[in-house]
């Protein structure tokens, strides 16, 4: 510890330096500003930058899916579907998705982190497109979607998963859960902007989250469950997004399915970006 | 088309029943140092949050290098820069990272972002921490590599929030040869502090903001003289001597007579020096020993107090502060 102190205190010793404060305020060189796509990479290169300076929080990504997968395949596998094996053709689609979604709500801490420690003030005040800040978050969290598919795709193709898609149905299953995950995002940036702390923002997301991931097709056939219910199931969009990346990574999607979820994903979209986007100029 | 830097007429902000900007008129020259000189929850970050456009102001009108900050906002934040009363920069990054970050949102490519960092980062004297997080640096080293983030690109003018609150008087000193630097380059800076010999140091003129309100307006000097040249600050051996120096200061200064809470120590203007002098002669031939003492200039308790009459009401005021943070 007493080398820390010395060290903070030599550093705190490097002064300014009067000319070199002259020559930095007199170079004057004022670039033509960003466009929306650079803008936005840069915010997605500052996410990236976090996760390596921070790798505690792919922790999320990589153990709760592990874990998800492994329990929900070894406990109801028999019971559900014989065995394991048999189960893990039918989980695996849907899990992947529920990982997925389940991360979706740290955009929304990650914002309300963000306006707390007062640096969002700083982003504000540039002159770049407005949406960049966002984008940029949710460009840096595709990669932790990707990374936790992956993380589930393996350790599924390792328990037995043989999906009859091939490389291209898996990727095109993987795709459209981001999509998906995408559009909700946005449901989670407005909580983020509104919401005082970040763990407001997280129990209100788990709030939603909890029932729309359960009351769905993911774990269990909806035949089995009472009418009211399967009403509800039915018309969740999660049922006809997991049902839809069953069959890319299957035998192929029902039309149906796919125009829900791109329907469904145009709609988040159309409501709660423009949503955020108000409250974020006026917050 | 104004010539003024900054114009606001009639200025509000209304958070809940707390009207925390209430009607401010400020007219700030180019090339200036405006102080915004008033204790916490006087209004100072509100409106200095309304003029870099980050809050929308509830009613009045504000211009900024002669652009409406409401109806021309990107007009104004391509030529102006921020500096808040917290570290605006990521706490998870580097001072690079952070500064290649900002250079490239204003448009730098890559070689020319890392460029500009390296060479703000070397400036500022934090070269050696480049490439250490934020949340590692000190106080002094936080303010400084928040100034060089908004200077990236050399803005017209600069508003700095408090920039020296909680820091120890080697980095203030730092903060305000920055000012000084940025001056002699031309750029106008509006400032906020809860200090008067900071506003004094650096302001070429001082708004006395209070309660949302502009209550006096001048350069320092000016406002100074309505106060008073200076305060005398007096400490006594004992309390039972203060009471008979405290006899002697009204009768020799003619003022009020502050005593603090301690007993011993005695606060009065002091318009005339000498007479100060002749004071603290007839003080130690009367036999009140005097263990301290100071003539310096009027604290902002002093100033308000000239001014509005009352004293700075600083732990209501805190808490409105906070929840303006809230609504944030």
């Amino acid at each position: 510890m007493t080398t820390t102190t010395l060290d903070t205190t030599a550093e705190e010793a490097g002064t300014l330096d009067d000319s070199k404060l002259r020559s930095v305020l007199g170079n004057r060189v004022r670039p033509d500003r960003p466009g929306a796509v650079s803008a936005s990479l840069t915010f997605g290169w500052r996410a990236m930058l976090k996760i390596k300076h921070v790798p505690e929080q792919l922790f999320d990504v990589t153990m709760f899916p592990i874990m998800f997968t492994l329990l929900f395949t070894y406990l109801f596998g028999g019971a559900l579907e014989g065995s394991p094996t048999a189960y893990i053709q039918i989980l695996a689609p849907g899990i992947l998705v529920q990982t997925v979604i389940f991360i979706t709500m740290y955009a929304g801490m990650g914002l309300n982190n963000d306006i707390k420690k007062g640096v969002f003030d700083r982003f504000r005040s540039l002159p770049i497109w407005r949406p960049a800040p966002m984008v940029g978050l949710l460009l840096g969290d595709a990669v932790r979607f990707i990374l936790a598919s992956l993380v589930v795709l393996t350790l599924s193709l390792i328990i037995g998963f043989r999906p009859e898609g091939g490389v291209i149905g898996v990727v095109a299953g993987i795709g459209l859960t981001l999509v998906f995950a995408f559009s909700i995002s946005w449901i989670w940036t407005l909580l983020g902007l509104v919401m005082r702390t970040p763990e407001a923002v997280l129990n209100t997301a788990m709030t939603i989250l909890f029932p729309v991931i359960f009351a769905s097709n993911i774990f269990v056939n909806p035949d089995t469950m009472p009418g009211w219910l399967q009403t509800v199931v039915d018309l969740n969009p999660i049922t006809h997004l997991v049902s839809a990346v069953r069959g890319l990574m299957g035998t192929g999607a029902e039309t149906s399915d796919l125009i829900w979820v791109f329907a469904s994903s145009a709609a988040l979209i159309a409501i709660f970006a423009p949503l955020t986007m108000r409250r974020y100029s006026r917050l | 088309m104004s010539e003024l830097a900054i114009e606001t007429k009639g200025l509000v902000k209304v958070f809940g029943d707390n009207r925390a900007v209430d009607g401010v008129d400020l007219q700030i020259t180019p090339g200036m140092v405006f102080g915004l000189l008033g204790p916490n929850g006087a209004g100072k970050t509100t409106t200095i949050r309304m003029l870099a456009t980050l809050l929308r102001p509830d009613g009045g009108s504000a211009t900024v290098l002669g652009h409406d900050v409401v109806t021309e906002a990107d007009k104004v934040r391509s030529r102006v820069s921020m500096t808040g009363q917290y570290a605006s920069v990521d706490e998870d990054l580097t001072g690079t990272e952070n500064l290649v970050m900002l250079a490239r949102l204003l448009g730098f490519d890559k070689a020319g972002a890392k460029a500009r960092a390296a060479e703000l980062l070397d400036a500022f004297g934090l070269g050696d921490a480049a490439d250490r997080q934020i949340k590692n640096y000190s106080g002094g080293m936080r303010r400084r590599i928040d100034i060089a983030a908004s200077i990236v690109v050399a803005p017209d003018l600069i508003f700095l929030d408090e920039p020296t609150t909680g820091l120890d008087p080697r980095s203030r000193n730092q903060v305000w040869n920055v000012v000084r630097a940025l001056v002699a380059d031309g750029t106008t800076v509006l400032l906020t502090t809860q200090y008067l010999d900071e506003a004094d140091q650096l302001a070429d003129r001082i708004a006395v903001i209070d309660h949302g309100k502009v209550i006096a307006e001048g350069t320092s000097s000016e406002l100074k003289a309505s106060v008073g040249a200076g305060a005398l600050h007096v400490r006594v051996s004992g309390p039972e001597r203060a009471e008979r120096a405290e006899q002697m200061l009204v009768d020799s200064l003619g003022g009020e007579v502050i005593r603090e809470s301690d007993g011993v120590s005695l606060s009065a203007r002091a318009d005339d020096p000498t007479r100060v002098a002749a004071l603290l002669t007839e003080l130690s031939n009367a036999g009140v020993e005097v263990t301290e003492f100071s003539l310096g200039q009027p604290s902002l308790d002093e100033v308000f107090l000239a001014l509005t009459g009352h004293p700075v009401e600083e732990e209501t005021e805190r808490v409105d502060e906070r929840e303006e943070e809230a609504v944030r």
